[in-house]
């Protein structure tokens, strides 16, 4: 038996930009050279102005804790041994969601509202997971 | 409103429904459940194979149009669709068949759904090798998968979650619509429920899945197929049963589609929220001249939005909406008098569309037939908030 491994994302010429910037320990997300919003999932096209132009624009990584689930039973192997587990959905700073295992919180310490910031989880194929933890200024 | 969205109110029927039986396990393969609802609903109907030239293969089965063809002999197939919004396609492709028939591009449509949820495509043993791939989660494959979001109840969790947070929903909310269902599915000799009594303590202690989610909040894994046939007005009168017209229908979509997450309001099921006047208008009711509801029932938080986005109460009014036997037999608005998704079976949602047939046909068991019932509201929700409506009545 080989051990379980996480799902992998499989980056497009799309999303790339995402995961490459993760890699080097940057959140980013596109913003339209249109008209300037920010978006997140990626797509190729702004669906307010409809420009087809983007940069990556990089976030500050904090965010709250918008809602959660906690999981009590292995829907995928790799998290047979890891349940209870947390998986929050944060609303950043700058207005984006992204979703997020949360390791480092047990179910009955997450709460909606709470202060989190982002680090990054390297996984061993030169991806790195954006994954959020409480903010330090919270943790004390 | 009527110029916009009345093309066809009660211009279509339902004249023939057909099933499987619903089970734990069986012996067949996908195709041969659809095959044997396909010929139990036109046999219903009258018909024959060779009266059918429109199909409606469900996505969710992983079944073509062409197997209809081979298998039960179409020699004219002249129009076929399928709808790709997961659960919410059953009612969303009931609209398609009546803009076909309407419009005189085929005479009687067959629709099919179903799946071996048990058997195959069983969501909670984690095998997904036979689980049918869908384009729309190619976005959250990439961003939510890796961080341990793989399955729907852990997506719809969120979303009740939220609820609770905003509106001072509770798990027992939740628990009364299980117990309604429950109720009605012991009224029903065919659900897979029936002789499996359930109290709120029960379904309060049942164990947590993907909380707030516990596992009688969940739909069941079950094996089966239903059927349809769609025909125009004029030709339902020629048929065997009375028919039932489709007063009103239409389908909504969220934005944006592809993730609850990224909803603006994760709370809400924009897709019916969006479809519900449409449908209502068309068939020139609203939810207070509805005498029953059959509400898509993926998971009992579902069925709560639900209430909310069709305007049966208002947002975040669904937990005090359905305490004190409101949604159960003898309240004021049965919901999901077969025992749902979560009692009955799940069969993609066909099932809720052939309970209210039955219902307006007064063909089902004394014990649950709603008395007077002359209009009846259909829900299916599928994928991340997607939905549809429909409104049938005693034609």
């Amino acid at each position: 038996m080989t051990t379980p491994t996480r799902p992998r994302p499989k980056p497009t010429p799309l999303t790339e930009p995402f995961w490459r910037a993760a890699a080097e320990g940057r959140l980013v997300a596109q913003r339209c050279r249109g008209c300037n919003t920010l978006r997140h999932y990626p797509r190729p096209m702004c669906p307010e102005c409809h420009d087809m132009r983007w940069d990556w624009s990089e976030l500050s990584g904090r965010g709250e804790i918008h809602s959660y689930v906690v999981t009590h039973r292995a829907f995928h192997p790799f998290w047979a041994d890891r349940i209870p587990y947390v998986v929050a959905t944060i609303e950043l700073e700058e207005g984006l969601r992204m979703v997020s295992e949360m390791p480092e919180l047990t179910p009955d310490e997450v709460a909606i509202g709470l202060p989190v910031e982002v680090r990054f989880e390297p996984l061993d194929d030169g991806i790195a997971l954006p994954v959020f933890r409480l903010s330090k200024s919270r943790r004390g | 409103m009527t110029e916009k969205t009345a093309p066809f109110p009660g211009r279509c029927a339902i004249v023939g429904i057909g099933q499987t039986p619903y089970t734990r396990g069986t012996d067949r393969t996908t195709l041969e459940l659809h095959l044997e609802a396909a010929l139990a609903a036109l046999s219903d109907a009258g018909l024959s194979p060779d009266d059918v030239d429109a199909v409606m293969p469900n996505e969710m089965a992983g079944i073509l149009a062409e197997d209809f063809i081979v298998n039960l002999g179409l020699r004219d197939l002249r129009f076929s669709s399928t709808i790709r919004t997961g659960g919410a396609s059953f009612v969303s492709a009931i609209q398609s068949a009546c803009l076909a028939v309407h419009c005189g591009l085929a005479n009687h449509a067959l629709l099919v759904a179903g799946r071996r949820g048990y058997s195959a495509q069983r969501v909670s043993k984690a095998v997904e090798d036979t689980i049918v791939p869908m384009p729309i989660m190619r976005t959250i494959e990439e961003f939510e998968r890796p961080c341990g979001n793989t399955v729907a109840v852990q997506w719809f969790a969120q979303a009740a979650r939220r609820h609770m947070h905003e509106f001072g929903t509770r798990s027992e909310h939740f628990g009364q619509i299980a117990v309604a269902c429950r109720k009605h599915a012991n009224l029903n000799p065919h659900a897979l429920m029936h002789g499996k009594p359930m109290s709120l303590a029960d379904h309060q202690a049942s164990r947590m899945i993907a909380d707030p989610l516990r596992l009688f909040d969940c739909s069941l894994e079950t094996d089966g197929a239903a059927a349809i046939v769609v025909t125009s007005a004029e030709r339902a009168r020629d048929r065997a049963k009375r028919p039932v017209a489709i007063l009103g229908i239409a389908e909504g979509h969220g934005d944006p589609p592809d993730s609850i997450t990224q909803k603006r309001d994760m709370t809400e099921i924009e897709g019916l929220r969006r479809a519900a006047p449409h449908a209502f208008g068309m068939a020139g009711v609203s939810p207070g001249d509805l005498d029953r509801a059959q509400i898509y029932d993926g998971f009992t938080w579902i069925t709560l939005a639900s209430l909310e986005a069709l305007g049966f109460c208002d947002r975040g009014e669904g937990g005090p909406f359905v305490e004190g036997g409101r949604i159960e037999l003898g309240g004021a608005l049965p919901v999901n008098t077969a025992g749902g998704l979560v009692s009955e079976a799940h069969v993609s949602g066909a099932n809720h569309v052939l309970e209210a047939v039955r219902q307006l046909r007064r063909e089902v068991e004394p014990a649950r037939q709603v008395a007077d019932c002359e209009t009846v509201v259909v829900t299916s929700e599928g994928d991340f908030h997607e939905g549809a409506v429909m409104i049938l009545g005693r034609a």
